[in-house]
């Protein structure tokens, strides 16, 4: 068996990628945190890999909006690339950050054609167009501030890789804009029915409800999104931020059941390459 | 060169919480005219492109396809709304705009280079409302003053960016035949806070050498002999006058004779004394290098480190606040070879933010504002920087409304054989990060003088804007460059600029450095300029000729700029170059040891104070209620989840703790190191209060509160470093010189006491307020301690809330009369006399015995009785943990003369915690406890109840736990 190698993508503001490398080194993965402009100089890099993480942080300040500079710095110069990688059937995981680029570059929640390249002679511009369709987008939490709490998530596609079924999970969440907004109602309807939602937030017992179990406002309270292929994830929770007990805020407490939720999607990622690539 | 505007709006149906947050700002100031603000984002770009290209621009890059629209060009307020008010607001030329510069490299991306990037905010405001009240919305809650300009109505362009590019033209400031008054108005003309002494002392030197200064001699001077930079004042000897305040436990009869103490160095004679006494083999470098640094295990170190940032966060509250923080991170990053920053930790002081704005002096921001624009400021630098803002304070006195204190702390850890520099001469002087600009000039002296009304004005340009993502860029890479071995020396430039840096690093050795090659954001800027700005996210290293291009390549790689300014000599001279013309040459001794030393006169004289008389009651509800929503106890959870405090992954005890996780944790304690299991636990104590009645006891409490708070999570006992951060009133006073010689006093007795050294300290003097009429406004004396110990292993730590019901609670520590400065008298409006007295002899016993028992496991929560007294502690514990708690004050050990129900509730004697003990390990418990004061308080009830009864059975406190649990939370319920 190969081994399962995981790249970590780093950026100007990216701050959450040495907890991600150990997470996913935690599930068995052998990590790298390399930075962007070394995986633009070699695209091929990428080839080494079978798991790319967006990890969570402040690409680039958050200026213009956030993950902006850094979506378009993909969109400009890895939209191939990246295109590839999912083509070969290979994950994609973005945290936070990670998640609000992958949507401002439009592989979330993708539609699975705009993911392959046509070979059109000038890929770039065509990715570019796209943002013309661009029918959801992440934006400012409701409250209008930063906050870090922990959240209780429901999943909701059977298809996801990186989700485990049936399992509700409680992370935290660290974000001044996580809120998921759909251009329309069509858009909203047209997510569910395909199975792009991964994650709602939900209360302890796994019903949805407003502030703050829903902390940003959130459509139909989504916390992540998936592709049509399953294997692309993006969510405003940080997985890597629970990976021992203790990091959970209760742990001294000793309550039942304390496992590390966020290990499941590093577990669950790691799983899939082991049995599918 | 075409100039192009874009304008971004939201779209209708997306909310606009940016004017949303202006509009509440707006009915904060009592202006209720306004219906609605719509605010918008404005770009300038400069670049050669066309429409269609602008138009891609627009879409793809500014402007969010789902929630925003936007507008080439500058839209107008609707027709149809004849009661709009247009305001831009746009940053003053040569503040530094981050976005700005993020729109340049996208824009890059996208294949243009644009030649000028600027941002502002637009707002529209609907309402009927005056000219004069646009103004001051402007003024109060759009645009700061110091750093932003205002433009009203829809006509007008903002200010050209473009400066003038500066000719050399070397600048004589002749000192030699100056006469007193002359040498004093040269000072104060150059706004360069040299006093007479000074000022003369330079005069010698430059007569001994037969030349007149320059003027960047006289700045490298005036930076380097700042209070900022060398603490003269605590560096000084003091002659102590003590009218009957003796430093221990004493008749407090009236002296006939003061009592004559003196210092030759006060802090030498006192807090650097305990250290070196102690002479503890885990301290690795103390009071020497940025910050102080400690073994924290076989392999690595950590260091840690307070500074304030008080006067810049007065001007501008967001800014100052996240350069304090952007700057304190840069200590731990220049100490030794360079610390990777793990925690961040913050402790404000404010005006009480319900003051009416004709009750705030002129030239002050209103305390709410500056609570806001400072809480923000440390929320946008700390989250940005990926560092986990784990502990702090926040402490009101409307005695901080003109001098707000922002101290900001940054803990680091590093390799253990990378804990010192080596710079040699030779090496290659490079300068890393940011470029320079015009912000912050001046700011070393201008925190080391008085603030006035007028300050606002003169002093905008000491304001610094901060960029986290240039520093954050910077560390990355030199954490790579650390790694390899790349460079001799590391240091930041912190206040003072390049002066500082290089002048620090080069003491020893000798520098010069060429000005014209440092790289600017602008052109315009002089030598001097060049020379001592304080442009944020800079550091300087030295750096062996042969690794040069290695250590390069690493910061080209990621897009940090490096430039070779000068190199280090043997000479001991600093020689300053433009264009290779020499414009200043300094003797390092002369710059370092030149500083006169002063002798300075203290005085103590303790107040004649007196109990107030409370007529005693049966029932306490109501003051509890009262104490837990006042503003220094009421949670502060507002502020606390707007810092992201798990970030790097190594969160142990968070801040807020409890079933809900909303209780207040003691202290905080993270994982360093993912793969390891050791700990650190860190913790602040204060309490200005107490040094209305006296420093002495003041400074001790809050030694002891960090302590206790340390002792509280599971943090090692004997492995507690302190810090300590002196903010005090004008020092040229003898009387309030006297506080701080007592609160000294107090340093070196209580690291003594408990065996625990000082590694790190500062101070920040001269915190007064000149009011527009001659009335000064001074700050309370205020020292704020840090603490920081090893956990060995996070898996024992414990939190603050009640775990089960039918468990045990204990209170060990003695509980005597001592109400004076307590939040009780507070809400009564008194002060009383009766200062907590810490029992040296027994505090640390205490601390140890508690720290042995969480170490063996017996303890289920554990909390420190301080603020409120045992009254909010039981009640903390009790709604953290969503229980119910039953007390009998029977079971409380107590002085003699501790007999009434208020003083045995809310007395806030020191070193006392409540322990919860799981029935099986009673007996352990007690019998580790034996010999100390201790006692079975009560127990955890499932009832969600607080019942305190008293010596005689009344219930004198009984109230659910939901309602205690809103008091404490409504407060700041923003």
């Amino acid at each position: 068996m190969a081994e399962i190698k995981a790249i970590v993508l780093r950026a100007a503001g990216i701050n959450c990628d040495m907890e991600t490398e150990y997470a996913l080194e935690l599930a068995g993965a052998e990590a790298r945190r390399v930075h962007i402009n070394r995986i633009i100089e070699d695209k091929t890099m990428l080839n080494d890999f079978q798991i790319i993480v967006f990890p969570g942080g402040f690409s680039y300040g958050d200026d213009v909006a956030a993950g902006k500079i850094l979506a378009n710095q993909v969109v400009h110069h890895l939209s191939e690339a990246v295109e590839k990688f999912i083509d070969d059937g290979k994950l994609v995981l973005g945290i936070c950050n990670g998640f609000q680029v992958l949507v401002k570059t439009g592989i979330l929640p993708g539609d699975g054609k705009e993911l392959a390249t046509e070979g059109t002679e000038n890929t770039e511009k065509e990715r570019v167009s796209k943002t013309d369709n661009q029918f959801l987008t992440i934006t400012y939490n409701d409250s209008g501030k930063f906050e870090d709490r922990w959240v209780y998530l429901a999943p909701q596609s059977e298809r996801c890789v990186f989700v485990e079924p049936g399992r509700r999970i409680y992370l935290p969440i660290a974000h001044a804009e996580g809120k998921v907004v759909t251009k329309d109602e069509a858009t909203l309807t047209e997510l569910k029915s395909e199975g792009r939602v991964a994650f709602k937030y939900v209360d302890k017992d796994g019903e949805e409800g407003g502030y703050p179990v829903n902390p940003n406002g959130s459509t139909e309270s989504i916390a992540g999104l998936t592709d049509a292929t399953g294997r692309v994830l993006g969510l405003m929770p940080h997985p890597e931020r629970f990976v021992r007990a203790t990091q959970h805020p209760r742990w001294t407490r000793r309550e039942n059941g304390v496992d590390a939720d966020g290990m499941t999607i590093f577990n669950n990622a790691v799983k899939y390459v082991r049995e599918n690539l | 060169m075409s100039q192009w505007r874009f304008e971004v709006f939201n779209r209708s149906g997306f909310a606009d919480v940016h004017g949303q947050s202006v509009l509440d700002d707006i009915g904060e100031l009592g202006i209720e005219l306004v219906e609605a603000v719509q605010s918008a984002k404005v770009f300038l770009i400069e670049a050669e492109f066309d429409k269609d290209f602008a138009g891609r621009v627009a879409k793809e890059l500014l402007c969010d396809p789902v929630c925003e629209e936007y507008f080439i060009g500058r839209s107008k307020a609707p027709a149809s709304l004849a009661k709009a008010t247009l305001i831009e607001v746009h940053l003053k030329s040569g503040v530094t705009d981050p976005v700005a510069q993020s729109v340049m490299a996208a824009l890059a991306d996208m294949g243009v280079k644009a030649d000028n990037v600027r941002t502002a905010r637009k707002y529209l405001l609907l309402g009927e409302i005056k000219r004069s009240q646009a103004d001051m919305i402007a003024k109060r809650v759009l645009a700061n003053d110091c750093i932003e300009d205002c433009v009203v109505g829809d006509e007008a362009e903002p200010p050209s960016p473009h400066l003038k590019p500066y000719e050399l033209e070397v600048v004589h400031w002749p000192i030699t035949d100056l006469d007193d008054e002359g040498l004093e108005a040269l000072s104060k003309d150059k706004d360069l806070f040299l006093n007479l002494i000074e000022m003369q002392t330079i005069q010698k030197h430059y007569r001994d050498f037969g030349r007149e200064p320059t003027d960047v001699e006289l700045e490298t001077l005036a930076q380097t002999w700042s209070e900022h930079c060398v603490h003269k004042t605590l560096k000084s000897s003091v002659d102590m006058e003590l009218w009957h305040g003796l430093p221990a436990r004493e008749d407090t009869a009236k002296m006939a004779v003061p009592q004559q103490v003196r210092f030759d160095n006060l802090l030498k004679d006192t807090v650097f004394r305990a250290t070196k006494e102690l002479d503890k083999d885990w301290c690795i470098s103390v009071f020497a290098d940025n910050a102080g640094v400690i073994e924290f295990d076989e392999d690595s170190a950590v260091c840690f480190k307070v500074e304030t940032h008080n006067h810049p966060s007065a001007l501008d509250p967001y800014g100052g606040s996240a350069t304090g923080i952007g700057g304190v991170i840069r200590d731990p990053m220049g100490t030794g070879m360079g610390a990777r920053p793990i925690a961040n930790t913050d402790i404000f002081c404010f005006g009480e933010p319900d003051k009416k704005l004709d009750e705030i002096p002129k030239g002050v921001l209103h305390p709410r504002r500056i609570m806001k624009g400072v809480v923000a400021g440390v929320r946008d630098y700390g989250n940005r920087m990926g560092i986990p803002t784990v502990n702090g304070a926040i402490y009101f006195d409307d005695r901080y409304m003109a001098n707000p204190l922002v101290y900001c702390g940054n803990i680091g850890i590093m390799d253990k054989d990378k804990c010192f520099k080596n710079p040699q001469a030779g090496n290659l002087i490079v300068m890393v990060g940011g470029r320079i600009g015009r912000d912050g000039i001046h700011g070393a002296t201008f925190s080391s003088g008085e603030m006035t009304h007028e300050h606002e004005t003169i002093f905008s340009h000491a304001v610094q804007i901060g960029n986290p993502i240039t520093e954050k860029k910077m560390l990355d890479v030199l954490v790579q460059a650390n790694e390899a071995g790349l460079y001799e020396a590391i240091t930041d430039c912190g206040a003072g600029g390049l002066s500082s840096a290089v002048g620090e690093m080069g003491q020893e050795l000798g520098a010069e450095v060429d000005l014209e090659k440092a790289p600017l954001k602008y052109g315009g800027l002089n030598y001097t300029e060049i020379w001592i700005s304080e442009a944020q996210e800079r550091m300087v290293i030295a750096v062996k000729r042969e690794n040069l291009a290695a250590i390069q390549k690493i910061f080209d790689d990621e897009n940090v700029e490096s430039t070779v300014v000068g190199r280090f000599t043997a000479d001991k001279k600093l020689i300053l170059r433009y264009n290779g013309q020499q414009v200043g040459e300094l003797d390092m001794e002369f710059l370092h040891n030149g500083v006169p030393k002063y002798s300075r006169k203290a005085v103590w004289e303790t107040p004649e104070l007196t109990e107030p008389s409370i007529p005693e009651k049966d029932d306490y509800n109501g003051e509890l209620l009262e104490i837990l929503s006042s503003y220094n106890v009421a949670s502060k959870e507002w502020v606390i989840r707007q810092y992201d405090h798990e970030v790097q992954g190594g969160s142990v005890v968070k801040p807020l703790t409890g079933v809900c996780n909303d209780g207040p944790s003691d202290g905080a304690v993270i994982q360093p190191k993912l793969d390891s299991s050791r700990g650190l636990a860190i913790s602040c104590g204060m309490n200005p209060v107490y040094g209305d009645i006296d420093p002495y006891w003041m400074a001790l409490a809050g030694i002891e509160e960090a302590i206790r708070n340390i002792v509280c999570v599971g943090g090692r006992v004997d492995r507690i470093a302190i810090l300590d951060n002196y903010c005090w009133g004008d020092c040229t006073r003898p009387e309030t010189l006297g506080p701080l010689v007592r609160a000294s006093q107090a340093c070196y007795d209580g690291a003594m006491a408990f065996g625990t050294p000082f590694i790190s300290g500062k101070d920040s003097l001269n915190n007064v307020f000149a009011c527009e009429d001659g009335k000064r406004i001074s700050i309370p004396s205020t020292l704020l301690i840090s603490a920081i110990s090893i956990v060995d292993d996070i898996g024992k730590c414990v939190t603050m809330d009640a775990k089960k019901a039918s468990n045990v609670l204990f209170i060990v520590g003695l509980t005597e009369d001592e109400l004076g400065g307590s939040h009780y008298y507070k809400i009564k409006g008194e002060l009383g006399a009766n200062v907590p007295k810490l029992d040296l002899a027994t505090a640390p016993k205490i601390a140890s015995k508690i720290a042995e028992a969480i170490a063996a496991g017996l303890v289920a929560s554990c909390h420190d009785c301080s603020e409120g007294g045992l009254a909010v502690a039981l009640a903390e514990m009790a709604f953290a943990g969503g229980l119910g708690i039953e007390a009998d004050l029977r079971g409380l050990p107590k002085s003699k003369d501790c007999r009434r129900s208020d003083a045995q509730l809310f007395s806030e004697s020191n070193s006392r915690y409540i322990v919860e003990v799981e029935p099986d390990n009673y007996n352990a418990f007690a019998k580790l406890m034996l010999n100390l004061p201790f006692g079975q308080i009560g127990k955890v009830t499932e009832e969600k109840t607080l019942i305190i009864k008293s010596e005689d059975g009344k219930k004198i406190i009984e109230s659910d736990i939901e309602s205690l649990k809103n008091a404490w939370q409504r407060t700041f319920d923003w």
